[in-house]
């Protein structure tokens, strides 16, 4: 029993809650204040918009790929919501769906042409960012009534963004971790010749988790809207990066298909503290972006550490 | 079951070409239910491409594969031989290792879905590893990855013996031994007569000859992607078979009269053993020698080719390495044909620091002729070369470079019969200037150029023969496992 608390196959998958632990618990340190339904709103705000953008990159890592063009992805899909999405809802939806089927075709061109993701999303996302310009040339907007509506709703007990990360991160993990369609979807990450031998499509495969990312991405840029009102075709650029430095963070690796979706969702709450945490501390903002790398690698330092033990008990 | 006597799949002349290579020259093969049918044969004699097209991964160039029920397929594939109760165990493993064994044991059968999946697949799994592999000690949750060797090994038997929908016929086991231990290859041996005693077919292609002599019906040898005998196993020896897989009047003795050896002077060149642990024979190299290295693939051959290169400097020798993988470790595919030859040797192209692009065209230029790269123009892309030709490239990159050793892992494969005798010709003369090869090949044929072969088994030298005592048996011999 003891032996199986130790087993670094667990310590593992408990990094990411300790490492958000420990990033809370230093903020309630510096400044007791924020441990309260208000200062908690204040500091997670932003937090479900980049978890979505996290869940979308976790989607694309899963089959080996990567995708560079989510953050304008999400910007446009916010430029889409505060244009057509108010003033004629069905247009706006029916644009939304599309730009969904877009990132599941993308999967197919990615797939069957043999490109590398890296190339044709980096591509993709000047294409985004070029229509959202194109929908809304100057910032300004207006969100929707309900979208905003409920993005400020004010739950009982602890704010909406916690209940959201908490639903957000189990459904996801039932679908790609629990299913048995999932484990498919991971073995494509694993193994894809064992998989398609298998008799399973892998392009129907890639184009799911395509799919899947093109519609996390939405529901990062709707919940972004939500949260600013207005937008701007540049509001999510730093996204890209965030969303990958998150699935990492939450224990996801670049290749061979092992992810986890609760792991994403804390890693991207553990980076949006991380900014607070460096402003509370005064750290000028020059400095921030700088620290914040620091923390994801000593974050990533104590993952080599314990996948060294590990091999180490093997060995 | 049904009708015992009508086989469960009946090939009728199966051919598969791979370009210019000819992998299988019509293939006649019945597999009968209820039968363990063995499969011999050397490198290249077409075993894996025969059970790769019964598995449906590749499809034929031509012939039939008759399944008897009507199903007579002449475009089988991955499902239509999971329909007909096909398994293959592959020789490189194929599990997920992200996944667990119950989420492989998943992948295996789309049948398994619904709520209770994972109780279903992970009963599934483990009742049949407790079946075939008693006391294994694998958990259904532990991660493939996580597993050693072995153990993967047997999830992977467990699983392909594993029925859920369809039933099995017929499971095809490519080396399944080789990373088991003894004890638990016996108990695979079991339950593979088991198996076959029930009314299934198993194909068991193996490397250790008592293996399959004991454990077949009947036994098949491949030579040249061809079936040449069909016996019932008791009609074989160990002896007998390794015979049958040579080819009788091959002779391995055509450049004898200039083999004086270069042997005597008393120091090799270049000496390494193929085991960090120094045991059994060493193998050695004099200047101007070439060397061959001999075996069944995957036996050691490439990693001590890869040991002597990162060693090259404690020799104080400069190497050159052509890879037999051109795709994967030969080309630079973005590359003119004139750069991909003229990387090894940038060092002695350059000027005041910077690379001398006169010279490297010049060097470029020079090999074309002198290896016959059929190009208009060393400044086009590699890619627009036949394989052959990039070969040859590869061959000019490390001929053209200051290097006095060369390796060669397998680096004929996919290559035209023309290229081959053309590059032969080129080796032999590059020796005769003092220059040493050390030579991996897969090739039979290919050992006649060498000077001396060391064979490898399970990582280690088998045998040490100089290319007096060579010949295709001693090889073959050397090959397969000693009786134990």
């Amino acid at each position: 029993m003891i032996s199986q608390l130790t087993s670094p196959r667990l310590l593992r998958s408990l990094l990411p809650a300790f490492s958000l632990t420990v990033i809370l618990l230093a903020i309630f340190y510096l400044q007791p204040r924020a441990m309260s339904y208000f200062g908690l709103n204040l500091l997670l705000n932003l937090a479900l918009p980049i978890a979505f953008a996290t869940l979308a990159q976790m989607c694309v890592i899963t089959v080996n790929d990567l995708d560079l063009g989510i953050g304008a992805f999400v910007g446009f899909v916010a430029c889409v919501g505060v244009t057509w999405l108010n003033d004629q809802p069905l247009l706006g939806f029916l644009v939304l769906a599309a730009s969904i089927l877009a990132y599941g075709a993308m999967g197919a061109l990615i797939h069957l042409r043999n490109l590398p993701s890296i190339v044709v999303t980096l591509g993709m996302s000047f294409v985004w960012l070029g229509l959202a310009l194109l929908v809304l040339p100057t910032p300004g907007g207006k969100a929707p009534a309900i979208v905003t509506a409920v993005m400020k709703f004010k739950t009982p007990f602890v704010p909406m963004t916690i209940y959201a990360s908490i639903a957000i991160a189990l459904i996801v993990h039932v679908a790609l971790k629990r299913s048995a369609y999932g484990a498919v979807l991971r073995g494509v990450g694993g193994n894809p010749q064992s998989v398609a031998r298998a008799s399973w499509s892998l392009v129907r495969a890639k184009i799911t988790m395509y799919a899947l990312a093109g519609f996390f991405g939405v529901m990062s840029g709707i919940s972004l809207i939500g949260l600013t009102s207005a937008a701007d075709a540049n509001i999510a650029l730093r996204y890209t990066l965030l969303s990958i430095a998150g699935v990492i963070l939450g224990g996801g690796e670049f290749v061979g298909g092992r992810i986890s979706p609760i792991g994403a969702v804390l890693g991207a709450i553990t980076l949006t503290l991380a900014g607070s945490f460096l402003s509370f501390l005064r750290i000028s903002p020059d400095w921030q972006i700088g620290a914040q790398g620091a923390i994801l690698i000593i974050v990533l330092a104590l993952r080599t550490v314990i996948n060294r033990s590990e091999a180490r008990k093997l060995a | 079951m049904n009708d015992m006597s009508r086989p469960i799949v009946k090939l009728n002349s199966v051919e598969k070409n791979f370009g210019a290579v000819r992998a299988l020259d019509g293939v006649d093969l019945d597999i009968l239910p209820g039968e363990c049918l063995g499969l011999v044969g050397h490198n290249g004699a077409g075993k894996s491409t025969l059970m790769n097209i019964l598995a449906g991964i590749q499809t034929p160039t031509s012939g039939i594969l008759d399944f008897g029920d009507g199903g007579t397929s002449t475009n089988h594939n991955v499902s239509e031989a999971r329909r007909q109760g096909i398994r293959c165990v592959f020789q490189e493993l194929s599990l997920c290792p992200n996944l667990t064994v119950t989420e492989n044991a998943r992948i295996q059968h789309p049948g398994i879905k619904g709520w209770n999946w994972r109780a279903r697949a992970r009963e599934l799994i483990l009742g049949h590893l407790d079946e075939i592999f008693p006391n294994h000690g694998i958990s259904a949750d532990d991660l493939v990855g996580d597993l050693s060797i072995a153990k993967r090994q047997m999830v992977e038997i467990a699983r392909a013996f594993s029925i859920v929908d369809s039933d099995i016929r017929l499971v095809i086991l490519d080396e399944p031994t080789s990373s088991l231990d003894a004890t638990i290859a016996d108990q695979l041996m079991a339950h593979v007569r088991r198996f076959t005693g029930a009314g299934g077919s198993c194909v068991l292609i193996s490397h250790l000859l008592e293996e399959i002599l004991t454990t077949s019906d009947r036994i098949i040898v491949m030579r040249d992607g061809d079936v040449v005998d069909s016996r019932p196993a008791q009609d074989f020896s160990r002896q007998t078979l390794v015979e049958t897989m040579g080819s009788v009047a091959k002779d391995l003795h055509e450049f004898d009269q200039n083999t004086d050896s270069k042997r005597s002077e008393e120091t090799p060149y270049l000496s390494i053993y193929p085991t960090e642990a120094h045991r059994g024979i060493s193998l050695n190299a004099h200047k101007g020698e070439i060397v061959g290295l001999a075996g069944l693939s995957g036996h050691g051959q490439t990693d001590t080719l890869v040991r002597i290169y990162d060693r090259r400097k404690q020799y104080g020798i400069e190497m050159a390495f052509v890879a037999g993988d051109r795709q994967s470790d030969g080309v630079f595919p973005l590359w003119t044909i004139g750069q991909n030859i003229s990387i090894s040797s940038i060092r002695n192209l350059l000027n005041l620091g910077l690379l001398d692009l006169k010279r490297e065209h010049e060097l470029a230029e020079e090999w074309r002729d002198k290896i016959a790269i059929r190009t208009p123009d060393v400044n086009h892309n590699i890619l627009s070369l036949s394989g052959g030709n990039q070969q040859k490239a590869l061959f000019a990159r490390a001929f053209g470079s200051p290097a006095d050793t060369i390796l060669m892992d397998d680096p004929m494969r996919g290559v035209d019969i023309g290229t081959k005798q053309e590059v032969y010709e080129m080796i032999r003369a590059e020796a005769a200037t003092g220059r040493t090869f050390i030579w991996y090949t897969t090739e039979m044929d290919e050992l006649k150029h060498c000077d001396h072969v060391y064979v490898f088994r399970n990582g280690q030298i088998a045998a040490d023969l100089s290319s007096q005592e060579l010949t295709e048996q001693k090889v073959l011999h050397a090959s397969f496992e000693e009786a134990s």
